[in-house]
């Protein structure tokens, strides 16, 4: 019971918004030495962690050019693609997203995506931009929901597309693990059987998505015709 | 070959270039915290694979004090006003996509040719690694592309990554973190704690409860851990092959498929898997750092109670 702590920890840490780095340090000394580890040890167990999970922190390569290419007016740029299509709603972009993403990521595709690569610099400008183009300048609370959504969409359809590849870490960790307890399946008949929620994710989120639109025309429709 | 190692020596080659143009930032009025802090984390990646565990574990817990106690701070100017940015916009036009989307476009290429390209009958990168390596050469190829067609000063893109990685600021480093604190959390047998409490707790003598109970214990157990990975061997031992297919012969190919999603569902929901629902507030610069969990949870909440119908109905079939 008593290596629970570190759950309490970090449950009250977020409540109380102490700065998470320092929550999940303290979490994670504390479950150590619950465990029955010495101070050096837990500091000791705790680095050969972090190192190993570098891999991580590798997405952030794409810091530089994303940065060198935003300097040069690279969301403006999708912001003006936007203006340009007739009929583009916030929706109808993150709708588009959100297929593509989750049959990429179906096929195994998973890096078509992310939000330093793809929502920061291109999904979100272009799904705000479709938004400003049908209401004018928006409130920055309406500004910050879509983007919110942006990062949902690629989160989400990620997810849900994934586990329809073979190939991929969380189908590789199922059949493992029922191997290793005597159950042997096939990838292929896993991989099926993340079919169905698959479709009810696209359906339930595109439903969402929809009312996006839906709760943007009533909160700014109204305000255009006013002006 | 090609290893994750020379792809960890590139990003701490980037992590020492953010942390000296902080140094140079008299703009930034902590700028000697965010040079420690990006100086340490540098550290970690161009030597961390070959100093002693304990040191590595100081280092941290000095990026962490930096961060929590001194506080990380931002420089003042903007790269360019946004009339500026209009104007290049319109200059470049749709070939500024050119480098963004090569990146991904490079990176899905390398994951599928360098299973086939051998040098001297060997791998040229290390396959077991292919889509980060990947990922690595496709930034180094845009970034290329990038310098060539825009003709910016040589250190810009440094400079540009110095000002997006401070935006993100600690939260950068936080996955990396949770990761760390799953590690410890597996030592101390966290699981077989959180699974003996459900057992004893929750009647599980009917398949609906059973099933309804492995569905939300995934859930909630990815909540507190922060990823599905961690949870599905626990859930999965605890309740799930016992209890649905043992007791109930419930078909485990079924059960597995449905559970780890409805484990998804969980990761929707928790800050734990900062670098889904955190990282992405800093990136969009958004005030609340909980805005894309909020967004996520009505979508996660219909999910699960859709697997667990899902589950229920399919699991039982034969």
């Amino acid at each position: 019971m008593l290596s629970l702590i570190g759950i309490v920890i970090v449950v009250i840490g977020f409540v109380l918004r102490i700065n998470p780095l320092l929550v999940v340090m303290i979490a994670g000394i504390a479950t150590g030495i619950a465990s029955g580890l010495g101070p050096l040890e837990v500091v000791a167990a705790f680095g050969k962690a972090f190192i190993t999970s570098r891999y991580v922190a590798i997405v952030w390569l794409v810091l530089p050019v994303i940065g060198l290419l935003e300097h040069a007016g690279l969301k403006e740029r999708a912001r003006a693609v936007v203006a340009g299509l007739r009929g583009a709603t916030t929706s109808r972009i993150l709708l588009a997203y959100f297929a593509i993403r989750q049959i990429t990521a179906a096929l195994g595709l998973t890096s078509l995506g992310g939000h330093p690569q793809m929502v920061r610099p291109l999904i979100a400008p272009m799904a705000e931009g479709a938004a400003e183009n049908q209401y004018g300048e928006l409130p920055t609370s309406t500004r910050y929901r879509i983007r919110a959504h942006a990062a949902a969409v690629d989160n989400i359809a990620l997810f849900f597309g994934e586990d329809i590849f073979i190939a991929i870490g969380s189908i590789l960790l199922i059949k493992g693990f029922l191997d290793q307890n005597g159950i042997h399946v096939e990838p292929t008949q896993l991989a099926i059987w993340a079919v169905p929620t698959a479709i009810c994710a696209f359906v339930i989120h595109c439903t969402r998505l929809v009312l996006l639109d839906r709760r943007l025309r009533m909160e700014l429709g109204q305000k255009s015709e006013q002006a | 070959m090609i290893t994750l190692e020379h792809v960890y020596w590139l990003t701490g080659l980037m992590m020492a270039g953010v942390a000296i143009v902080n140094w140079r930032d008299r703009s930034n009025p902590r700028r000697f915290n965010n040079t420690a802090f990006w100086g340490i984390y540098a550290i970690t990646f161009l030597a961390g694979s070959h100093l002693p565990d304990l040191a590595n574990g100081s280092l941290v817990i000095g990026m962490v004090l930096v961060a929590s106690i001194r506080g990380l701070g931002q420089g003042k100017h903007e790269s360019a006003t946004r009339e500026e940015r209009e104007a290049s916009a319109r200059r470049w036009g749709n070939k500024l996509f050119i480098p963004a989307l090569a990146i991904p476009f490079i990176t899905v290429l390398g994951t599928i040719l360098f299973k086939r390209i051998t040098m001297d009958g060997a791998p040229v990168v290390d396959l077991k690694q292919v889509t980060v390596i990947s990922l690595a050469i496709a930034t180094l190829v845009a970034l290329a592309t990038g310098m060539i067609m825009l003709r910016p000063p040589l250190f810009a893109p440094i400079r540009e990554a110095r000002r997006l990685l401070d935006a993100v600021g600690w939260a950068a480093v936080l996955p990396q973190m949770l990761a760390a604190l799953g590690a410890l959390f597996a030592i101390a047998g966290v699981g077989n704690v959180v699974s003996g409490l459900a057992q004893r707790w929750i009647p599980l003598d009917n398949p609906f409860v059973v099933v309804s109970t492995y569905a939300v214990g995934m859930a909630a157990f990815t909540i507190i851990m922060g990823n599905a990975f961690a949870a599905f061997p626990v859930m999965t031992a605890g309740i799930g092959l016992p209890l649905i297919v043992q007791k109930f012969g419930g078909d485990p190919t079924v059960m597995a498929a449905i559970g780890m999603l409805s484990g998804f569902c969980g990761t929707l929901m928790t800050p734990m898997a900062a670098n889904f629902n955190i990282v992405p507030t800093a990136l969009l610069e958004l005030p609340d750092e909980n805005a894309v969990i909020k967004v996520q949870i009505p979508t996660a909440l219909m999910l699960l109670g859709a697997n667990i119908l899902l589950m229920n109905f399919l699991v039982f079939r034969r």
